[in-house]
Formats: structure tokens, sequence, C-alpha cells
């Protein structure tokens, strides 16, 4: 009945539990335990599993198949293109120009890249491009208006008030309603043209076109070959300089060839030769007379 | 007297740098008990102007954030006995107090009551070179304390300077900066045994702990148990431990008088064990729930079951009174009361201005001890429990903690120590030359 009684029992840690504890108590080792070991288990983990080619293959595979999974959800698929604010002919060249098989999923879609694509078109003054609920394709497009008819020795062309391409057409008679410039360089200096045509009110009847001279300045042709030659500084108060003079004296009516406005001190003009012959007999009919 | 200065030095060097980790371990090495706390320093404590304990008692710079005490092995009347016991129980509190703090502590400050502790007055007087009392002026005049010889393998545990005197005015805490013509110290020098001291250093460094400081458990005791009048006016402490009674003699705020009685609590017990005949751990507990010292005539009448293990039924069946019991224990305790009170007279304690007698410690305890210590030691008796200091726990507040505790204020604030003032500068040359000569002739 011999019992082991209390104090036999030493509480006391063994020398190596002790230091362990201190060990364990040290502030570096804590923060080891705390953040260094996970790091470095996770750190050996990843790279342990990416070590294998093969199964790097199938982890690159897996993630484009979630990511495919995900994209090709009916959610996200664009199934047609709307395209609106073109004609027929413009719509069909977005069509053929945008390289898209529908449907194809959002994800895919470049939408900032197709905004390029449509606005670099001539005909395309703006484009917009969103995908509207319901899997479309919206791309809202503002056409450049043609407002003049410029022709030169490579064809005939249709221009915006910019000066812009937008069209070619095979023959001036198409578009009748358009004024009409001419000219090499004509194109860079519509806004000009245009102001002249403006200015032009009371001669419209009569105007056929303007003609680029020398890349430099402008000339108005009227019907009866008759020719205004503006200066390159401010043609239009040369024109209207002319045109004040034709309704006071009804200039224009008369048998001239060329009205010379390149130096704007000094009006010019030109007969034509069957007027100056008719002019000479009358001065000899009246000189005889005398 | 450089062995000391350097072995004391590198202690205090040691305690400015777990100062400055903040963390410190307090180790009560005692003969019932070995009691650690670990404390954590705000730095924000300091003493106040006046160099007194302030109202929070200079206890506001730190904080104690793990304790643990341990049954004492291997230790006998406060000295370390069995060193791999004593290291063992070393650790076992260090760990849990670790635990409890969740700090790794590597400084130590210890204190044990052991080791015959002997107090020396030693004074000193010199002529100022100049007028002004300077640093290098009283380095000097401690330097001029003339160390009696108290004996070989004893090593000086305190050398405090206690009173300054400049010319004819006493009782100077800080002569520096005053004028006078000489100046006069009395220093108070505690010497233990060596032997001690090395055994405790070394199973604290068998701990892989580093020893920052050591002190006598009897002037930490009474640092922490007496209140700040009894300091002042003159009182004595009491440490009644397990295995040794401390004695300590405070005035003017400086223990003047340290002294320990061989005998302890371990001995009440051992008295009741052997009177009684059962095992010293069933003794102790009789001690703790029945002890006394005044028997009255209930107590004749309340029995004890004293039992016992043998399988004998009318062995295992025995009883005693409560009478018995303390019939046993009271002439222990006069014994150690008497003594107390003739070491008491041998320092001339009658002669102080007060005498304030404060028991503490853990067998403070006892039934009835204030008034049998009244009837021995003197009228003004009372019983001591040690300051609160924050984040103590409440099963560390009793009397029997007073060591630890005043341990705690004594690491806090220290107090200047021989060793904290500058070797005087007139010392170096002669010393280094001496130094020089003899490399030279055991070189050449």
């Amino acid at each position: 009945m011999q019992q082991v009684s209390e104090t036999a029992r030493d509480p006391a840690p063994s020398r190596l539990s002790y230091r362990m504890q201190r060990w364990m108590l040290t502030p570096g080792v804590r923060m080891m335990l705390r953040i260094g070991i996970p790091i470095a288990v996770v750190f050996a983990v990843t790279t342990g599993f990416l070590a294998s080619e093969q199964r790097r293959e199938a982890l690159n595979q897996f993630v484009a198949e979630i990511r495919s999974g995900v994209q090709d959800r009916p959610e996200f698929m664009v199934s047609l293109m709307a395209i609106d604010g073109a004609n027929i002919n413009l719509a069909e060249d977005i069509r053929e120009v945008l390289p898209l098989d529908f449907p194809v999923s959002s994800f895919d879609l470049e939408l900032e890249q197709i905004r390029g694509i449509v606005a670099g078109l001539d005909p395309v003054k703006k484009a917009s491009v969103r995908i509207r609920p319901g899997g479309i394709l919206q791309i809202d497009v503002i056409e450049r208006l043609p407002v003049v008819v410029w022709r030169d020795r490579r064809g005939v062309v249709l221009l915006d008030e910019t000066g812009a391409y937008v069209d070619e057409i095979p023959s001036r008679t198409e578009r009748v309603d358009l004024p009409l410039i001419a000219g090499h360089g004509a194109d860079k200096h519509v806004p000009e043209a245009l102001a002249l045509i403006a200015a032009s009110g009371p001669l419209s009847d009569r105007v056929r076109g303007l003609v680029r001279i020398g890349e430099r300045r402008w000339d108005v042709v009227l019907d009866r070959s008759q020719r205004i030659l503006l200066p390159a500084d401010k043609p239009v108060r040369a024109l209207e300089h002319v045109i004040a003079l034709s309704q006071a004296q009804d200039m224009l009516k008369r048998d001239l060839a060329v009205v010379d406005m390149r130096i704007a001190a000094r009006p010019t003009i030109r007969m034509s030769s069957e007027a100056v012959k008719d002019w000479w007999q009358i001065r000899e009919l009246n000189g005889s007379g005398q | 007297m450089t062995d000391l200065y350097q072995s004391q030095r590198a202690m205090r060097q040691m305690r400015h740098q777990a100062m400055q980790r903040g963390v410190v371990a307090i180790l009560d090495v005692g003969s019932s008990k070995i009691a650690c706390l670990v404390l954590r320093f705000d730095g924000t404590g300091r003493l106040s102007e006046d160099n007194s304990i302030g109202s929070l008692a200079g206890q506001s710079g730190f904080r104690v954030v793990g304790a643990a005490t341990t049954r004492s092995r291997g230790v006998k009347f406060g000295e370390v006995s069995a060193m791999q016991e004593t290291e063992r129980a070393i650790r076992t509190a260090l760990q849990a107090a670790q635990k409890m703090a969740e700090i790794r502590v590597d400084h130590v400050i210890a204190c044990f009551s052991g080791a015959n502790p002997r107090s020396y007055g030693l004074n000193a007087q010199i002529e100022l070179e100049g007028q002004v009392v300077t640093e290098n002026e009283i380095s000097r005049v401690l330097a001029a304390c003339d160390v009696p010889d108290y004996g070989a393998g004893r090593e000086v545990l305190h050398a405090q300077p206690v009173n300054f005197a400049l010319d004819h005015r006493s009782g100077l805490a800080d002569p520096r900066g005053q004028l006078g013509q000489s100046l006069s110290v009395d220093m108070h020098m505690l010497t233990v045994d060596g032997d001690a001291i090395q055994n405790l250093a070394y199973c604290i460094k068998r701990c892989d702990l580093e020893l920052a400081g050591i002190a006598s458990s009897s002037y930490v005791t009474g640092i922490s148990s007496l209140v700040e009048d009894e300091q002042e006016l003159g009182a004595a402490c009491i440490d009644l431990g397990g295995g040794s009674t401390g004695i300590s003699i405070f005035m003017k705020k400086h223990m003047i008088y340290t002294d320990s009685v061989r005998m302890g609590g371990d001995h009440i017990t051992a008295d009741i064990s052997k009177g009684l005949g059962v095992p010293m751990t069933n003794a102790e507990r009789f001690k703790t729930f029945y002890g006394g010292v005044h028997a009255t005539g209930m107590d004749d009448r309340e029995m004890i079951d004293i039992g016992g293990d043998t399988g004998d039924w009318e062995h295992d069946r025995r009883t005693v009174s409560r009478a018995e019991l303390i019939g046993i224990m009271r002439p222990r305790v006069e014994e150690i009361l008497e003594e107390v009170r003739a070491r008491l007279d041998a320092a001339g304690f009658e002669h102080l201005p007060s005498q304030q007698i404060v028991l503490t410690g853990g067998g403070s305890q006892i039934q009835g001890l204030d008034a049998l210590a009244s009837r021995i030691l003197g009228q003004q008796v009372r019983l001591g429990r040690p300051l609160r200091v924050h984040g103590l726990p409440q099963a560390a507040t009793g009397p029997g903690f007073a060591g630890a505790v005043g341990l705690c204020l004594f690491a806090a604030n220290p107090q200047d120590e021989w060793w904290d003032f500058e070797i005087p500068v007139d010392r170096y040359p002669a010393r280094s030359f001496k130094r020089a000569v003899k490399w030279f002739r055991d070189n050449w």
C-alpha cells in the first residue's frame, strides 16, 4: 500500500522543452512560424506542382477551359450586328470590312478596334460601337454628306464640307444638285469654295463651277465661257465686287470674256474677240462720222 | 575591490540592457517557494524630484505581465544546496511565467535570503580640494572608506552610501554642488558568502538566463513592506521566510542594518512533523490550516485527524487537538522571535527614534503571531503586506510575495550603490602604472 506521494512528482520541464519554449517565444521565431513557414510551404508546393511540363500544360488548359466556359455562355454571345445611320452601300461596306463570324463571345470583341476600322472608312464621319443587351453589336454611324463635286484628271469624286473624300461617281451628271469644283488641290480648299458659291447668289444660275488655278486662287467659270479671275487674297470680296458691278452696269451680260480681279484695286475686263471687232467697227463708223 | 567593481558593474550593464529591451524577470529564490514575476517596463517611471518614493511608490513605470510560483527544491536556509534541483525549480517557475507573459525573458534579477548576511558600517572623511562638492569628490570620499576585513570567500552584495555630512551639517542625501571644507560619508555594506552567490549565478546561467542583478531578500522585503514614514523614521522589517528569517532596519529611507536568523517556517513544520509523526507535507497542511500560537479552551476540543498511510487502523486514525498543535508550534515561533530580538538588540535598534516592527513573509500568516510578537519584540508591531504593483495577480499579493514585489521596486528604482560612482581619477595612473610595470616584468 505504498503510495507515491505528491512531492515525488516534479513538475519541472525538461531542459529540452524549456529551451524549446523559450525558442518559440523569441519574436523572430514567432514571426517565422506565423508568416515565413506558410509562405515557404505555399511556395514549395507551387514550385513542385509547376515543375512538370505536363502539369503546367494541364493547368493552362484547365484555366483556358474555365475561361471559355464562362465566355461562351449564351448571356455573353453576340449573334448579330446592327448598323444605324448608314445607307445600304455603306452598311455593306462595313459588314465586308469587319471580319466577324457570328455568334461570337463579347469577350472576344475589341470594340475600340472595331470602331477604329469603321471610322476609317471614307464615307464615315463618326462611329460608335457598343454591345446592346440581347447580344447585338450596335454600330451607330454618322455619314459624311457630299457637298461638292470635284473633278480633276483622275475622275469625278464627291467631297464633304471639310474636303474629305466621300465617294466616287462615274460622271458629273449623277449629282447635278451639287456645285462643281475643279483643278489640282481644290479639295483642300472646299470651305473657301463653298463660301464663294454662297456669295455668288445672284449669279448662281450662270455659275458653271469653280476652278483652282495654280493651287493658289479661284476662277469662277460662268456659261458663255466667261471667267471671273479672283485674287488669292480675299476672293469673296472680289466676287461681291464683281457682282455689284454686274448688277449696276449689267457687265456680265455683255460680251466680255474675262473679268480680271487679281489686282483688287484695278478690275480689268477682257472682251471677246467678236466684241472687239464690233467695237472697232463702231469706232470706225463713229470716227468717219465725226 | 576591482573584481567587485567589475562584476557588479557588469550586472548593472546587463540591467541597463534589460531596461532597454523592456522585459526583465524577477526571481525570488526562497526555501519554501520560488516566485518568478515578469516585468515589462514602459520607461515612464521616475522618482520624484526630492528623491522620495512618490504616490504610486515609483511603480508606475512597470507592469507585471507574468507570474508563477513553484515549490522550491534544493534550497535550504535560503541557499542553494542542490544545484540540479534548484535549476529545475527555477526553470519551472520561469517557464510558467514566460508562458503567462508570452514574452521571452533573457535577463533576471534574483534575490535570496541566506548566506549569512553581515552588515558593516563604513565611514570616511576627506578635505575637499575645491570649495564645491563635485562628482569626483564624492567618488573620492567613497573610495576613502577603509573596507574592513570581511573575510575570504565573502562578497559585497550591497554597499550604499546612506548619509553624507559636509563640515558639521549631517543628513545630506545629495551634497553635490554644495560648498564646504570637509566631506564625510557613512556607508552601509552588506557581505554574504561568495559561494552562495556563485551557486545561484550558476543555476541561473544553466537556465540560459543572464543575471542582471542580485539583491538581499531582507533588503527588498523592507522596500516593499515598509511604508514611507516607517522607512523615514526607522523601522525593522522581519521577513519570516521558509528557511531563514531576514531582518532589515531602515532609517531615512536607507537600509542601515541587515541580519538573518537561520530559522523559519520550515523548522516549525519540521517540529510538527516530528512531534506528531506525520510527513512534512501533511505537517505543512496542518500548520497552515490549524496552526496558531495562542491556545484557547476551544482549541482543546477541536480535534484534527492526522491520519497516516501505514495501513494500520489505529495508526491511521490518530487525532490530535488543536491545542497540541499550537503547543508544538509556539516554542519554535517564540525561539525565532527571541533570536530576532537578540539581533535587533545587537544592532542597537532601541536607539532609533521610531521602533516600528513589521512582520511579513509567509510565516507572518500564523494566527495570533502579532500578539506574540508584540510581547517579545515590543509594542509597535504590525503585520505587513507588500505594496500593490500594476498587474500583480491576486494570488501573488500575500505577505509571502513581499520579497518578489520588493525586488520589482528594486529593479525599477535601484538605489545608488558604491559601484555606480566612477572610480576616482587619481587612482587610475597608479594602477595603470603598476600594471605596466607588471607587464614589463612578466614579459622581459
